[in-house]
Formats: structure tokens, sequence, C-alpha cells
């Protein structure tokens, strides 16, 4: 601070050298009238009062005289007081009334006498005097049609400064006149002491009784109908803050810098005020210059700002950095930083503590701003599946299996091959086009399966044919066999398990098993040969030839499950021998895990086709299934809560067995056990990520309420993972004696941002209708990142506001290349082909 | 006492008399056929009555010259039948292949015999019943209180036969020849009867009277062999391609304003028809004066009697004498059959050439009567193409799924898709549908949302201006807000004296599609059906009434609309903030995460993933997702070990908020420039 104040003082000395000095004493004594007649030198002004011997009642106002007497010789006004003679009757001396005045003359000219009432004291006098003395200087306005005509004759001459004060002969009113004796040649002085003036010229409700300066540049206005742009003096109207306003406003708006910004010291840094560095670089320096300016203006009076050519001074700073700022404080480092809008600029002026500077780890500075930026971006892709399928669009799919169909041979087509897969897509569609990736993979994969033709038709090339086929939805995936309804795929869009699907729908569902042979070959998963049973059970219908219910209802099942489940059926007279290695009787099911290494024998009670699916989907889903992306939906629809366990590859034996002891002891269990590879599922990860912000020990037992409250219960990593403590746990939990480590979020989807409101934008056209909302707001998303937020419909484009967008400074201090390709964007318009 | 005598009589044999059908439609022209066509398919009972031998008889006689002004495109580069009706303007409607124009004819303009056999043909091949040599002459209403629509159409054939109908549709066109009456009108000869053989114009000096296509179609004749040639009409000339209607001069036949404005002799005037008159000279030659000259005169008295403009203002533009006069004034809706109690009334103005219909094509006068093809035209008469026949084979359609509603409590076809589907059906449908292409602004694709935005119902090509009774007219409900899917042109683009051709008249940028000036989709969004009383406040030169929210769809040079970011997703957007809902497509291993950290789930994990159908994608497609930060890649990250406990936790909130965010916004933007 020590050097703020020497500067301070400097420039206050500078202020009272410029002003013309003359004269040495202090006041005057008392020369007679003759005498001070005689002595007034032309051009000079001097203030005079005069006085017989010593009247008692002047001596306040002498006293004041004196006291002011000093101030007024800096600006070359010399105070006498005159001795009137006793017998003097002249003009000054003589008259009784004369004498409670002051007499204020340039050379022999008297200029203005003031009652000695309105010099009430030095402030008064001071102000008064040179009130008069700067009549041509200071122009005095009533109304603001006289300020509106002041600054019309103004514009592109020269600038003004505009002050209002509650009365005259005050400290403002004083300090207004001294800074017009400095700058009074410079900008035009406008003086009122009106307060409706005040209000017209304040932003907001202005206090009448404190005083107020506007300095309006004036100058710079080409435009007659342009008013001139006005920047208020924050500060309280002292000659200091005046002078040091008026300072600011000469200042250039934005400074030049080619060299070092540790060495720039500019009028802004002299008055103890920070310096802004826009970083600029060749590139974009035209929307740099124009950005600068426009935080310029918003800090004028707050802050200097200065453009600094990174292509000229070699910056050891992030690349990323836009913005630098330099306080006045000796010995602070320039602080560099990443902003995204100018406000934030401004607010960091303000108050510097808001904006943290960029730290080091560039990697963390990104997370962190990222959080904060983007939320205007409407016109960037935001869908995963669409922006995945546009970067890819260049690559050439090989396609070269898959025969392409269109309505003329699509009908001759078919028969040619025992069984066609066709997909059905829109070649503009984004989740078709994705799924016509992995379908190309699924040629490649089954190259060479005989009887089996892959094809495509492409909907937006031959409507006709998809809504014949009664194709309403993009993509879908139709298997056509000869004689037989065409079975519609309606597994996940993956390349497995398309190929899964149509391999198995290569045999019948249900297949047909005539021996007790191929009965157990099936089981084991060697019969039939073309049929792959790696990855599927196999669910083999036993069936005496009486219960031909229960055979009619696996059957339809069948073609329900047809190439989704591999399904057999045996009905031969040993089918009771068959089912009663397994300890059931006919009806019963089969179902062969890994290869027929475990078969499990399930009585068939339900004979109805809706109960015979559920039944068989149930059966199908393992006890202690290791969860994936592809198969957590068939054990969410359970709808029960999750137990499970993550673990960082396959889990152990020990926990395993724990693990299925627990889920095989309550056979009707009311939660879902299972356990997650996060080898397998990396995915696992983010959830991890989300309830943890960090990756726990692993393994780890969750409990998630996935269905209801969405409570996630973290089993105490200290215990160990059995049966016993986990049902112990399990208690504790359902008693409410545990405390949820985290919750699964309850944000509902809302808009990720604001669409372009056009009929806001088209309203002038419209007469607005009450009970209609104006405009459309996104919804804001109960907590978390806003949805979107005001910021996206501040930046809404008017109509206004994109015609202007070119020349007046954006708002947006985001980088420069993103505003180089969006100005490259503006107005590209076709017609201009 | 013999008219109630002859009454009592027809009662009588009233039985035998009547040959009743539930549907008369009257004229086997394109739209008499049309709608004959979808009758057909849907098994009812119906008739056509042709006063002609044949198919289309309009066509049999115009246009005299034989060239079709409708445009008949051979090739698109396109394969969408749909989309390829857009650029056929003379098929019409069917299922039926073999049916379309342009396997008659390789003429970009065909000839109009070309249509007359197409009409013929598409009457046989389709077998439709039609019910030749039959021209209606009378047509009344019987009052019966289990009819239709409360009364019966009883019409009457030229050989008095009777036919009795429920319902009567209107294809009639508008086939009476407009005139003039002034003094000397006699001498004018009509477009219709008019030598079509240049050579009986050699060295002639000619007016035409009217400034329609068939005026410069006359004048395109006989342009080369003529002195001059001069038209008179009303108004000023309008030119199609800067109105944008199709039933204004189309270039083709433009060839006089070249040479008039190329000061080639060839003129063009504006005035009053009304206001003209002829004399005739000695020589046979005739002058054109004004029917005030003439007023309070005995013409008999001879020519040289009478006052000629140019005796007072001798630069009187038509002061020459003329060899021949020609009156193409087009043509008007023959009214003279109807009788007073069906209360077919002209419409005012511009369109008293037309019955006054309301925008069901419905009679204003008559419950039961439609009116269809071109003399339905009132209903966008100088906007859209309700009078021709790529127009009105949509509306026509449109008439066939009202009255099915009506009488059959068929409701009008709709598809039901879950809410996933929502953009992809509007995009489907703006890039491909005609109907909503030709009869842009009268015809709407409507969006009915079922409860809670989880599904809704498509359906096409609705007539517009009868949105507030859509319950009504389709069986459908409209409960939880609806979309509105219809084609425009910008405002202010289209006009007789509008510069077409500005700088900058096209519009790229998405944010700026309302300011779009070409034939664009726009969307209105609807919380409730408007009602009437909106629909007749709405604002003038809309289509709609004030929306709840409007997209437009930016104008697109190719009218291509399916550019992943400048059409798809801001409407994707728009959608989305009506809804109040996210509709981006996540993959499966999002959902995924989504079901582990969210209570509820986004509309394409809800009715994709969780229902098993969850995009798995490919490995390429997941790492650009990844690339473009709009995916986590948790594999190499994490495997490493734990990571310090540093703001993962904030971020990732975020990222499973907006989950969209791209983190590398400048890249994005090198992108979309790339593109």
């Amino acid at each position: 601070m020590p050097a703020q104040k020497d500067r301070w003082v400097s420039s206050l000395v500078f202020l009272l050298f410029s002003i013309p000095l003359c004269g040495s004493a202090s006041l005057q004594q008392e020369p007679s009238p003759q005498h001070y007649f005689s002595g007034l030198e032309a051009g000079k002004a001097s203030l005079a009062f005069f006085s017989p011997s010593v009247s008692p009642g002047a001596q306040p106002f002498l006293e004041h005289i004196e006291s002011s007497a000093e101030a007024l010789q800096d600006y070359g006004v010399s105070v006498v007081k005159v001795n009137c003679p006793k017998e003097d009757v002249s003009r000054y001396c003589g008259k009784e009334n004369a004498l409670r005045k002051a007499f204020l003359f340039r050379g022999h000219r008297l200029i203005r006498e003031f009652p000695t009432d309105a010099l009430f004291d030095g402030n008064s006098i001071v102000a008064n005097v040179l009130f008069a003395l700067l009549f041509n200087e200071v122009k005095y306005v009533e109304t603001l049609a006289d300020l509106e005509n002041i600054e019309n004759v103004l514009k592109g001459k020269s600038n003004m400064v505009f002050a209002y004060v509650p009365a005259t002969g005050t400290a403002e009113h004083r300090a207004v006149m001294e800074a017009a004796f400095v700058y009074g040649t410079i900008h035009q002085f406008v003086l009122t002491t009106e307060a409706a003036l005040l209000k017209a010229t304040s932003p907001d409700d202005p206090d009448v009784s404190s005083a107020w300066l506007l300095f309006c540049h004036c100058q710079q206005v080409t435009e007659p109908a342009q008013a001139c742009r006005k920047t208020a003096l924050a500060q309280p109207l002292t000659l200091l803050n005046i002078h040091r306003h008026l300072k600011l406003m000469g200042a250039p708006l934005v400074t030049e810098v080619a060299e070092d910004p540790e060495k720039i010291s500019t009028v802004h840094l002299q008055l103890g005020l920070p310096l802004v560095f826009i970083l600029s670089q060749k590139e974009t320096y035209e929307a740099d210059r124009r950005t600068a300016e426009f935080v310029a203006w918003q800090l004028l009076g707050k802050a200097g700002v200065a453009l600094l050519s990174r292509d000229l001074v070699e910056l050891n700073v992030l690349q990323r950095s836009n913005v630098a700022l330099k306080t006045p404080d000796e010995g602070m480092p320039i602080q560099y930083l990443v902003l995204e809008d100018t406000d934030e600029v401004i607010t960091l002026v303000e108050d510097k503590n808001k904006v943290k500077p960029i730290q080091e780890d560039e990697q963390e500075g990104e997370e962190e701003d990222e959080d904060q930026q983007e939320n205007n971006n409407q016109d960037i892709q935001d869908d995963q599946v669409v922006e995945a399928v546009s970067r890819d669009k260049k690559r050439e799919l090989p396609l070269e299996q898959i025969l392409v169909l269109t309505e003329e041979n699509f009908h001759s087509s078919l028969p040619e091959a025992a069984r066609t897969v066709v997909l059905f897509y829109a070649s503009w569609e984004a989740v078709s086009l994705a799924v016509l990736r992995s379908y190309s993979e699924v040629a490649a994969h089954l190259q060479g399966t005989p009887g089996l033709l892959l094809s495509r038709v492409n909907c937006w090339d031959w409507p006709g044919l998809c809504s014949q086929e009664n194709v309403t939805q993009f993509p879908t995936l139709r298997v056509y066999q000869q004689g037989q309804q065409p079975v519609t795929y309606g597994g996940m869009w993956g390349a497995e398990e398309l190929s899964s699907f149509i391999l198995l729908s290569q045999v019948p569902c249900p297949l047909k098993l005539a021996t007790m042979a191929e009965a157990e070959g099936y089981l084991r998963g060697e019969f039939p040969a073309e049929l792959p049973s790696h990855h599927h059970p196999s669910l083999l219908g036993v069936f005496s030839s009486a219960t031909s219910k229960a055979r009619e209802a696996f059957e339809e099942a069948g073609n329900i499950l047809s190439g989704h489940v591999r399904m057999g059926m045996y009905f031969e007279d040993d089918a009771l021998a068959l089912s009663q290695k397994y300890s059931v009787s006919p009806p019963a099911l089969l179902l062969a895990r890994s290869g027929g290494r475990s078969v499990e024998g399930i009585a068939l009670s339900k004979h109805n086709v809706q109960d015979m699916l559920q039944m068989i989907r149930y059966e199908l889903l393992d006890i202690f299934p290791e969860i994936t992306v592809p198969n957590l939906p068939q054990y969410l629809q359970l709808g029960k809560p999750f137990l499970i366990l993550f673990s960082a590859g396959d889990i152990s034996q020990v926990e395993s067995e724990e693990m299925l002891k627990l889920a095989k002891g309550r056979p009707q269990q009311t939660f879902v056990v299972c356990w997650l590879n996060l080898k397998k599922t990396p995915v696992g990860y983010g959830i991890l990520r989300t309830h943890f912000s960090t990756t726990p020990p692993l393994p780890l037992l969750l409990w998630v309420n996935l269905h209801a409250g969405g409570q996630v219960f973290k089993f105490p990593s200290k215990q160990p993972i059995t049966e016993v403590n986990i049902l112990l746990w399990l208690e504790k939990l359902q008693a409410g004696l545990e405390i949820p480590s985290s919750t699964l979020s309850e944000e509902d989807w809302t808009p990720p941002l604001p669409a372009y409101d056009f009929l806001q934008m088209m309203e002038p056209e419209l007469s607005p209708q009450p009970g209609h909302s104006p405009a459309q707001q996104p919804p804001r998303s109960p907590g978390g990142a806003p949805a979107g937020g005001d910021s996206g419909t501040r930046e809404e484009p008017s109509q206004e506001g994109t015609a202007a967008e070119g020349g007046v400074p954006g708002r947006g201090l985001r980088g420069t290349a993103p505003r180089m390709a969006a100005r490259d964007k503006h107005g590209r318009r076709h017609g201009e082909l | 006492l013999g008219l109630a005598m002859y009454a009592s009589g027809l009662c009588a044999v009233s039985g035998a008399a009547f040959l009743y059908h539930d549907y008369c439609v009257i004229g086997a022209g394109p739209a008499g056929l049309q709608a004959a066509y979808f009758l057909q398919r849907a098994g009812r009972d119906y008739i056509v009555f042709e006063r002609s031998h044949a198919p289309g008889s309009f066509f049999a006689l115009y246009p005299r010259h034989r060239k079709l002004i409708s445009i008949n495109k051979q090739y698109t580069g396109k394969s969408n039948s749909e989309f390829n009706l857009r650029h056929d303007w003379n098929s019409l409607l069917s299922h039926d292949r073999r049916l379309l124009f342009r396997r008659y004819s390789r003429d970009f303009f065909p000839n109009a015999d070309t249509m007359v056999r197409y009409l013929e043909d598409f009457a046989s091949l389709l077998k439709l019943r039609v019910q030749y040599n039959t021209a209606i002459i009378h047509v009344t209403l019987e009052k019966n209180e289990q009819a239709w629509n409360g009364h019966y159409f009883l019409l009457t054939d030229q050989d008095r036969k009777n036919y009795k109908c429920s319902s009567l549709l209107v294809a009639a066109g508008t086939w009476v020849p407009n005139v003039v009456n002034f003094p000397g009108s006699e001498y004018v000869e009509g477009y219709e009867t008019v030598s079509i053989n240049p050579e009986d114009f050699t060295g002639q000096t000619v007016l035409i009277l009217g400034r329609g296509n068939s005026a410069f179609e006359t004048a395109e004749n006989i342009l080369g062999v003529t002195n001059f040639i001069h038209m008179v009409s009303r108004s000023r000339v309008r030119l199609s391609w800067a109105t944008h209607y199709v039933g204004d001069l189309r270039a083709i036949n433009n060839g006089l304003l070249d040479t008039y404005q190329l000061k080639s002799l060839d003129g063009l005037l504006e005035g009053d028809l009304e206001d003209l008159a002829i004399v005739k000279d000695k020589k046979g030659k005739l002058h054109i004066t004004l029917r005030f000259y003439l007023e309070n005169r005995n013409i008999s008295a001879g020519i040289d009697s009478i006052t000629l403009p140019q005796d007072e203002l001798d630069n009187f533009a038509t002061r020459a004498p003329y060899d021949r006069v020609i009156r193409c004034l087009g043509w008007k809706f023959d009214f003279s059959i109807y009788n007073r109690s069906l209360r077919m009334m002209p419409g005012k103005g511009n369109i008293k050439k037309y019955p006054q219909i309301k925008p069901s094509y419905e009679s204003r006068g008559t419950r039961g009567l439609f009116v269809l093809g071109t003399a339905s035209h009132s209903v966008d008469f100088r906007k859209s193409a309700g009078g021709f026949i790529h127009g009105f084979r949509y509306t026509t359609r449109a008439v066939h799924r009202l009255l099915e509603n009506r009488h059959h409590g068929v409701p009008w076809p709709s598809t039901v898709y879950p809410i996933t589907q929502l953009t992809n059906s509007i995009i489907k449908r703006v890039n491909e549908a005609s109907g909503l292409y030709q009869m842009f602004s009268v015809l709407a694709d409507i969006i009915l949302l079922r409860e809670n935005a989880t599904a809704f119902e498509y359906l096409e090509e609705y007539p517009v201006g009868v949105l507030a009774e859509l319950e009504m007219q389709t069986g459908r409900k409209a409960r939880n807000g609806l979309f509105v899917i219809i084609m425009e042109y910008g405002r202010n683009f289209s006009g007789a004296d509008k510069d077409v051709f500005y700088y900058n008249r096209a519009v790229g940028e998405a944010q700026h599609a309302w300011q779009s000036n070409f034939l664009h989709p726009v969307i209105y969004y609807y919380k409730h059906l408007p009602t009437e009383r909106e629909m007749r406040l709405r604002p003038p030169d809309w289509p709609l009434p004030r929306p709840n929210a409007i997209h437009h769809i930016v104008e697109d040079f190719l009218t291509d609309w399916t550019a992943p970011n400048a059409h798809i997703l801001p409407l994707r957007r728009f959608l989305e903030n009506c809804l109040g809902t996210d509709l981006r497509n996540f993959f499966a291993e999002s959902c995924f995460l989504f079901a582990f950290t969210h209570q509820k789930l986004p509309p394409s994990c809800q009715q994709g993933y969780v229902r098993m159908q969850g995009l798995l994608g490919s490995q390429e497609l997941r790492q650009h997702a990844v690339q473009a930060g709009l995916l986590q890649d948790y594999t190499h990250t994490d495997l490493s070990g734990d990571r310090p406990p540093d703001s993962h936790h904030g971020s990732q909130e975020h990222l499973m908020r907006d989950h969209g965010i791209p983190l590398r916004p400048l890249q994005h933007l090198v992108n979309a420039k790339d593109e």
C-alpha cells in the first residue's frame, strides 16, 4: 500500500503544479480603495470586500475568506480586504449594502458581486468564485432538454462531464469547480442542482441529497442519433476522486501490450486499480480486440484492460489461458486464468476471490471448468449415438455380405434361401446405422452358414415395402423362413446377440426330439450339431402324450421365444423314464446348464402360454448371475433389490460359495444376488464413483434398492463376506439400523438444453395473447447442474442480436477457435453457392 | 295442380324409380376417379356419373394447345415412391404401380391426350364403377330422418333417370367458360373454340383478354407469326415462380413477357374488362374503346360517329386496330344443376368461380355434400395446390377418411409409437411425405400425445382448417397435447411483386430457421386442441393459431432434412422442451450406469434397454462416443488402481446429469466445420 499512496501523492502534486500559481501572500492586507484599484492587473482576478474599519458583523465572514484565500490564490485569484476610509462615499465603500458583499474583478471589470451570506464558508467561497470565473467553461443547466442540447452539440467533438450537486457552495460543488478549472478546456463541464435532472440521468432511484458525476463519452459518437456512453463516478465527489476518474476516462480504452506483462505499468496501476490482460493471438486478434473493448467498457473506472499478444510475448503459461490479472499491489504475481464469459472477468475484478486461479494440473482444471461451461451450446450434438455414428460415417462398412433388397427384388429373393434375415433400417437414422455396423460384424461372423441369407432394406428408399411389411420402427430385424411366419427380433442390438439369435432360429423352436439318445444329447448341448449351446442353457419339455394341453402351451411359448432360447421337446413313450432320471414326472421341464453338467427338473403345473412364458423366463435366470450390460434387464424385470458384489476380476472361490449359499438358501428370494466383474464390465467403476466419489477397496458388496427409495448400502469392508455376516447385516439393514452410503439420483430426465425459442423471435409478428406463456422455458432440474439454465435463455439470439453479432463485441470469451468457427458459420447461406 | 300431380306420381313409383347408392360422385375426372378409388378400396357402395363417354372429358378438349403444364419428372435420384410423388404432378394415388404417370409419358410437360389415356386406364384397371354418358342435370334433396345427413340427394340425368344417394361428392370441376359482356363482345372469340393453327394468325394483330396460363399459352402459340399481340387484364400478371402458386403464369408459357420487356412489339396492359368496348370498322378491324364513349350513342350509326379514346388522347395504348380479339378468361363451376335447397353459393371475391365450402370440403349449404377436385380450390386458392391433381389427390383422400369416420365408424388411420420414435417419425415424414409437401399449409400431420408422453399417435395429412374439430372428425382423442407438422413458405416471401431472387434469401443456420423462405417444415405444439374460436382469431397469414411453442426446420437446398446437427438436433431439442423430457439415444452401457445411479431412466433406456432392446453398439462406435466426450471409458483409467479422492464426484455427477455435455467443445466446432 505505501507505494500506492506515493503514487496518489505524486499525482496530486502534479495536479497542483499544473495550476497557474501567482502571488505569494495569502491575504493582501487592507489597502485603500485607490490603492487597490490602481493595483489591479488586466486579466487577473481578484476578490475584494470593502470594509469600513472594523464592522463586527463581518467578522466570521472574514475568517472564512481568509481561510479560502490560499486556495483561491492557487487558482490565481487574489483576495483583498479593502479598507474604506470613513469619508469615502464611492461606489464600493459608500453604500451600506455594498459592505455586505464581496466583489470579484477580472482586471478592472467587475464580474460578479456576492452577498456575504452566499459565502458562508471556505468551500462556498471557492466554489462560487470559480463558478463565476468559469462561466464559459461550466454550463449550468436546468432542464433535460438543455442537457441534451449540449450533449448533441458535443457529439463527435469533445467529452462532457456532467455533475449534479444538491446545492451550490457545497464541498462537492467546490470539487467540481476545481476540477473544471483544470479540465475545463479539455472537457465540457455541465452542472445542475435540479433533482429532476439527476433522476433523468441516473439509472436507479438516486439519492437527491448526494452529488453525482457522469463522464459522457461524446467525442467518439459519430451518429447524431447515438447516445453518448456514460460512466458514473462511483466514489464520493472529491477533487481527488474526480481527478482520478477523469484521468481514467482519458486513458486509452484498451492498451496494446507487446512486452512482459510483469513490467507493464499503466495509469490504472498507478491509480491503484487492477489491470486485466486479454491474451490474444494473431488469428483471433480482431475478435479478441472486440472482446477487450467490450470488457474495457464494462470495467471503465474499475480496472484497466490491455490486449497482450501471445505471438509477441513468450509466456510460460497454459495455452488455454485467455485472461491475466495484474493487481496494483507490489510483489503480487500476475494471475493467468481460463474464463468462459466476459461476465466472469467483471466478477473477477469486482470480487477477486470468486474465481480461483487455474491449477497447475491441467487435467483437473479442465474438469473443473467443463462443469461450468457448455450449457448453452444448443447446436452441439449431445446424443452419444448420433455423434458416434456421424463420426464414423466416413468409414466404409463391409456390407458386401449383406444383400440389398428393394421393392423389386424383395419377394423374389426371399424364397432363394432357406432363411433370410432382413434388417429394415433408415439410412438417416442413427440407431439404425449403429445396428447396421453390428450387423456387418454378424455377416462376417456367419459368413458361409448354409441356407442363410443376410439382407437389408433401406426404408428411406423403399417406404412402401417397409409399410407393407408392417415395419413402423427403425431398426427392425426379421427372419423370414419359408412357409412360416417371420420372426421379429426383440433382443439387444449387439453383434453377439444378433448372431446367436440368427443361429438359434435355424432350428424349430421347440425342436422335436425323436429318440432318447437325441434328448440326452440335446441336454448335453451336443445335438443338433448346428445349434450352438455354449452360451445358452438347454430347455427340454418332456410330455407324456396325454398331456397335450401343456405341450401346446409349450410349443406356443417356443414360437414366442424363438431365437432367444434353446428349446426342445420330447414326448415319446419313454418320456416318463427320461423325466424320472431327474426326479420329475411329465409334464416337466428339464433345464440343463453349462453343457449338461447340471440338469434341473421342474414340474409343469400351469398350462397356459403366459404362465409358461413367465416361468421359462424365470427359470432361465441364474441364481447367482454375473451382471453384465446385456443381461441386466432380465434381472431388473424382477423388480427386486440387488445385492451385488463388485469384484476387480473373477470372484474368489470363498466369496462365490458364500454368496451362492446365500442365494440358494432362500428359494423365493426377495432380492437378486449377483456380482459384477469390473474387468468385464468396466462401467461398474462409473457406478462406484458415482456413489463413493472414488473406487472403494474391492471386493465390495452393495445393497441397492433399485426400485424403492434408491438407497445404496455398503457392506462393512472390514467384515469378511460370509453368508452369516451378510444375513446379519441385511437384518440390521431391514430394521433401519444402517445408514445408506448413497442414494440413486431422483432426478427427472429433463431436456438437456433449451430449444431455440422461435415463438419469441417471431413475437413481433404476433400480437401476444394473454393467458399464454410467452416463452418456452426449459424446466430446471432439481438440484445438480442446471438443465440449460438462465444463461441459455439469455443467450437466445434475437433478431437484433444476430444482426449485430458481427460488430458488437460478443459476451463469449470462450476460446478463440470456436468463435472463428462460429463466425465462419454465420451467414453461410446456400443462396451464395 | 299439375305440378303436384307430377310430384305425387314420382312418389308412387319412388321405390323403382330411384337407383340408390351410398355415395354418388359427379364427374369422372381425376378427382372423381380418385374418390372412386378410395371408395372402392374401402368396399363402399358408390357410383360415378360421367356425362361423356370416357373419363377426363375436360382434358379431351383442354388445354387447347395440348401441353399440360404439370410436371412429370422421370428421375429424382431417389427410389422412394412417396418422395417421388412430390415431383409427379399427374399421377393419381393408387396401390397399382402401373398407374404412375411417368409410365405413360416421357415428356416433362406431357400431352393432354396422355392424361385422357391415363384416366381411362385408371378407371378400367382399377375397375372403378363409372356410369358414362350420364349427365346429371338436376340435384335436389329429400328430407329423411333416417338418412346419414338428414336428407337424401336426388339426382336426375339427361334421360330423366333418377338416382338417390346418402352422400354426394361433387367432382365436376370448373368447366363453364368465363365470359365478359361489353359492347362489341360478340366480336370476341373464345379460347374454347379459337383456332390453334398458327397459320390462321399470320400477319395479324391480336388482342388477348386475360392473363392466365390459357391466355399466355394462346399467345405463345402464335407469337412468331403475328404482327403483335397485346394482352389486357384487370390485374397485373402473377408469375408462379414469384407467388409459389402453380396456378399463376408458368415460366413455360411466358414467352410474351420476354418479347414485351425486350420491346419487340408485344405488350401487356392492365385495365378493367368491364369498361371495354369493341367496335368494328368497315374493313373488319376491331377498335378498342371504352364503354362510356358508347353510352347514349346509337351504335348502328356506324363507327365514324363513335368517339375513340385516341381522338382525345392521341397516345392511347390500344389505339391500333386489331384483327382478332381472343378471350382466355378461365372457367367457373356449374352452379345451375343444384336446386336452391342445396344452397350451393359462389364464393366471394376472387373465389366466386368456386362453390362455398368449409375447410373440410363439405358444402357450407348442405351437409353430406362434399366438393372435390378443382372445384374445391376455394380452400387454398392462390396458396396451395388444392385445385390441381397433385394437390387434390390428397385432399380427396382426406375427405374419404373424414367420411369413413363419420359414416362407418372407421377412425382416421393412425400408428402408435413409443415416444423414443417421435423425432424419427417427424423426420421421416417431412422428408418423404408428398401430401404435406404439395398441400403445404393445408394438410398437416398430427401427433397426438398419449398420457405422460410415453407414446404418441401419428395421423397423416389432416385438413388443418378443421383442426378444432379433430376429435369429432377423426375419432381420435387429443387430450394430452398435440404437435401439428406442416410445411410453409416464409411469410412475405411469395407474391406477384416480390423479388424471390434477392441475395441472402436462404437461411443456412438452424437458429435462424424461423426466417426460412423456401418451403420448410414447421411444427406447432399445443397443450390443448385449439378451439374454433382460436382458429378464427389466428394471426393473419398464419395457418394455425398461436401455439405454445413452434419449431421451424431450416430450409434446405435439397429439401433433405436429415442432417444430424442442422435438422434433427434442433428438432429434438424442441420436442424435448415441449415434453419436458430427454429424448437422446443412449448406448446400453450408459443405460446400465443409469440403472444403478438413477431411480428414473431416460425414455431411450426405459423403452429400449430395459425391454432388452438396448443398443450395445460396435467397438468403433463406442470409441467415437468416448472421443466425443459423450461416453466415459472406464477400461483404461481405472484398472491402474485407486485414484486420489479428487473432485471426481462432482464431475461425475455432472456427467451423469448431462451425459451429453461434450468435454471438448473446440473439437466439436472444428468437426462441425469440417462437415
